[in-house]
């Protein structure tokens, strides 16, 4: 087991000698993308012409197929095959594992007559073209015995119960505190469920070569897609090729396989041809996970200065009946800000809705509209400013555990923010400000991620011409993952970029989690570090044990990479002479990471500060934004462009939080009334306007041998918060039920006589 | 049924099943896979092409109907050898993350400043008889039929205006 104390000596990478970490070079997968040739799952060209395969998905959100009718599909032109539960090839059942070491259970397709979701697929249809197949799909009849369902979140808290293997953490006595405490808040705060909406739907493109399957599909896991498809066909990991090359986005929704593989994989093994299928839109939206809605009562009990004494945050979540995912909405506030009395928490409605599961920066996103927002309004109620407030509650020491922190920067955050956007020029007191029709005003709020790093290994080859290749199975879903990996590898091995490949999303390549939960870059990229680090070592002792190098006998520790040479001092050559003359089949090792032990004693996150300045339509209740800024510190930061890339996209997430985004789930039949992008609205161009981020310096090394941290989800923590207290602070009226779409606001303004 | 479209200055012939949008006929029947399926209605942008000059959805129009029409694709727009303009500023200004709605984005943004040079007006447009001044508001407004999940708007933003330059 590592220490972080094996971390904090210099290294290739910290001491960046040819500037390479943490310029902002474009990405290594860049012209792919920009001229359509970078080929995603759905488009990769299998070896021979493939069927084309259709989902057909449940009306009922709770019941059994009583009887369904294939005989017009499969007599309708072009089909080759019509699949439901009654004829579906026999796979393992849920949950079953006949490997070792799997990561995932059997997940099988169409695997009974039971309907536990609106939107679950219950039939399957593969032909010629796929306009074939989706007509088909359209002629199968499934009768349905619907039965009473939870489909009614809202209505339904009262069934919340506390999840498996939980408890509450209670720290001192909060009740007696927040009962004595000068200045009390206790309000209720509701996210509504969210949808991914990946631009690119799952999709899988498989094919046989006698026992072995070769996939491409659109997953963020590759061991974890593996996995499941060898489980679901009870059938040797091995046996199993998955690759996903190019990701059309992720946030969390393509962590999981889902019945695209299954079947893909199963079809083509039918039919003895490739199969291709891909979800719909609408299948996107409910055969696939959303981000659970959430209930968060916030009590906070302040001294008239402001200090927090008490303080709770309570949240209840809802997720599938047969699942037991939580959304741990009151997580991020036990790191957050110091109070003696404490009380966090969580329950769960377990309801016949479509599965709910991990959304970018599942916990915080929704949980710090809550916190975020009950701060502002215990600002308000003392008369203090909002960073003030949040300033006198900065902790010493982790204000649950007592841990200290590695690094916090979150005080310099709101400042340097605060500076930068102008906060000065706010007034404290609501809808003061006008311009015409519109009420102008700012807001403000903190953010807080937590940053993780987990085991992975990565492989690197070097080449007799000086090419350096980094493999792993790894992932990039828009991250930047590819060209953080050749950074690191072109700096650590003292190469430029030009010589440096980097072989992403394939199961047969040293392993990596994959991407989510912000740990893919500190993560694959010590990974790749150590490899490099490895890499060096190999080929300082094959120049030194060379006798036909110039640095032949010389001392290993003194042995240094730069220019794309190996030199001790004077005596050098070059990386391609070295590896050509004295290992002519290159030179190939790898490296692995794994946590430090020793990590866990501190308090470890990211954090930021977010600045949003909104306009609120008098006449219609519709907000506009105006300006956005946010201020952040991750770590080191490995690319300018990618990293800065990450949090304003998050930022904008925030924008959609707070204004736009929310699935309707119709109660009658479990489905979601807006089940396209027509209906859940996503932000768009015209509604980011004046949006910009910076990155504090930092470093911090308790984190990784890097100094890096993750940065994928900390820009929509907090971010939704900031603009709905500027929503406040633009008009006085105070919502707590997001998104604040113009019917709220209006009957708000309404309510105030505006 | 016989449909002859010209492809990228190329004309190709094929037949075609009715029911096959001009997206499907690019992706599934010529192999010009650059155009993306992003919703298949017409609602996220992805699969914006340039029809005799003029954007389009192309996932909302049967590939039969256009029969005799020039189409450009973003394999036409340019390559890795020769980088449109607009290819180089969104590389630059690192305008897309996972890149599935970016040949869409760039379609869109070809055809985008060649309606505002041709002075169509816009519903941000302040004259919609005269001249169009292409700024900042009149680009957010006429890019906002291409949806980017991963929220690159300021990065694409800024590299349609390297390639249209600053606002006379």
């Amino acid at each position: 087991m590592s220490s972080v104390k094996d971390w904090a000596a210099p290294n290739p990478v910290t001491e960046n000698r040819s500037g390479i970490i943490g310029k902002g070079v474009e990405r290594y997968e860049g012209k792919l993308k920009v001229t359509g040739t970078a080929a995603y799952a759905y488009e990769v060209e299998p070896p021979s012409a493939p069927a084309y395969g259709y989902l057909l998905a449940a009306t009922i959100a709770k019941g059994r197929i009583t009887a369904i009718d294939i005989s017009a599909a499969e007599a309708s032109p072009g089909v080759k095959l019509v699949w439901t539960h009654l004829n579906v090839p026999k796979q393992a059942r849920r949950g079953e594992r006949i490997n070792p070491r799997s990561q995932r259970p059997a997940n099988p397709a169409l695997a009974g007559d039971r309907v536990e979701f609106f939107g679950q697929p219950v039939a399957f249809v593969a032909a010629d073209t796929w306009e074939n197949a989706r007509a088909a799909a359209n002629l199968i009849r499934v009768s349905y015995a619907a039965e009473p369902a939870v489909l009614d979140f809202r209505a339904s808290l009262d069934l919340a119960e506390m999840p498996d293997g939980e408890e509450d953490v209670l720290i001192g006595d909060f009740e007696g505190a927040y009962a004595r405490a000068p200045a009390q808040i206790d309000e209720t705060y509701f996210s509504p469920l969210q949808n991914h909406v990946q631009m690119e739907p799952c999709a899988t493109t498989a094919w046989w070569e006698g026992d072995k399957v070769t996939v491409h599909t659109s997953i963020q896991m590759v061991k974890g897609g593996q996995h499941a498809l060898a489980e679901t066909l009870a059938i040797p990991s091995e046996k199993v090729h998955l690759l996903t090359r190019y990701i059309g986005g992720g946030f969390g929704g393509k962590g999981q396989a889902y019945d695209d593989l299954t079947l893909a994989a199963l079809g083509a093994r039918a039919l003895g041809q490739p199969v291709k299928l891909t979800y719909t839109r609408q299948q996107m939206f409910q055969a696939t996970i959303h981000r659970p809605a959430v209930s968060m009562r916030v009590r906070l009990g302040a001294e008239p200065d402001g200090r927090l004494n008490a303080f709770a945050v309570e949240a209840v979540t809802h997720c599938a009946r047969s699942a037991s995912f939580v959304e741990h909405a009151a997580n991020f506030s036990r790191n957050l800000y110091a109070a003696p009395n404490r009380l966090t928490g969580h329950r769960l409605v377990k309801m016949d809705i479509p599965h709910a599961g991990p959304m970018r920066a599942p916990g915080e996103a929704s949980g710090m509209l809550s916190l975020e927002c009950a701060m502002d309004e215990l600002a308000e109620k003392l008369g203090i400013d909002p960073i003030e407030l949040r300033l006198r509650n900065e902790p010493d020491v982790d204000p649950e555990t007592g841990k200290p922190f590695s690094i916090r920067q979150l005080t310099e955050c709101l400042n340097t923010g605060a500076q930068r956007f102008g906060w000065s020029r706010r007034n404290p007191k609501p809808g003061q400000v006008r311009d015409g029709r519109w009420l102008v005003g700012m807001g403000m709020a903190a953010a807080i991620r937590g940053n993780f790093l987990l085991p992975a290994k990565a492989g690197v080859r070097i080449d007799g011409t000086g090419v350096i290749t980094l493999r792993q199975g790894m992932t990039d879903i828009g991250t930047g993952t590819y060209t953080i990996l050749a950074q690191i590898t072109a700096e650590t091995m003292g190469v430029t970029m030009d010589e440096v490949k980097v072989e992403l999303g394939d199961s047969e390549f040293p392993p990596a989690p994959g991407s989510g939960g912000q740990f893919g870059a500190a993560t694959a990229g010590s990974a790749a570090f150590e490899a490099n680090m490895n890499l060096r070592r190999a080929l300082a002792e094959l120049a030194i044990g060379d006798p036909n190098s110039p640095l032949y006998g010389g001392d290993p520790t003194y042995v240094t990479f730069g220019n794309g040479n190996i030199a001790i001092e004077n005596r050098s050559e070059s990386l391609a002479t070295l590896v050509s003359r004295a290992a002519p089949d290159g030179v190939y090792v790898e490296g692995a990471i794994s946590p430090a032990a020793d990590a866990r004693d501190y308090s470890q996150h990211t954090y930021g500060g977010h600045f949003a300045e909104v306009g609120v339509d008098t006449v219609t209740g519709e907000v506009r934004m105006r300006r956005m800024f946010g201020v952040f510190a991750a770590g080191r930061i490995l690319n300018a462009k990618t990293a800065k890339s990450q949090v304003t996209g998050g930022m904008i997430w925030g924008v959609g939080t707070a204004l736009t985004e929310g699935n309707v789930v119709d109660n009658r039949y479990g489905s979601f009334i807006n089940q396209d992008m027509a209906g859940y609205l996503v932000p768009s161009h015209a509604d980011i306007v004046d949006l910009d981020a910076i990155f504090l310096e930092e470093a911090d090394d308790k984190a990784n041998p890097m100094g890096i941290k993750g940065v994928g989800e900390l820009g929509i923590c907090g971010a939704g918060a900031a603009v709905a207290n500027a929503i406040y602070n633009a008009c006085g009226v105070r919502l707590r039920d997001f998104p604040m779409t113009p019917d709220k606001v209006l009957e708000g303004l309404m309510a105030k006589g505006l | 049924m016989k449909t002859t479209i010209t492809v990228n200055g190329q004309a190709r012939s094929l037949d075609l099943d009715t029911r096959t949008s001009l997206l499907d006929a690019l992706r599934e029947h010529l192999n010009l896979k650059g155009s993306k399926k992003g919703c298949d209605h017409g609602q996220c942008g992805a699969c914006t092409v340039l029809v005799n000059g003029v954007r389009i959805n192309s996932c909302l129009s049967l590939a039969v109907m256009h029969d005799g029409d020039e189409v450009t694709t973003i394999e036409g727009i340019g390559g890795e050898e020769n980088l449109h303009p607009m290819q180089q500023a969104f590389l630059e200004q690192d305008a897309f993350q996972c890149g599935y709605c970016t040949p869409g984005q760039i379609c869109s943004a070809v055809g985008m400043l060649k309606e505002a040079a041709e002075n169509w007006p816009s519903q941000a447009s302040e004259d919609l008889t005269g001249a169009i001044a292409l700024t900042d508001a009149e680009i957010r407004e006429r890019m906002s039929g291409n949806i980017c999940r991963c929220s690159a708007y300021p990065q694409i933003i800024a590299a349609i205006r390297d390639v249209a330059g600053e606002v006379a």
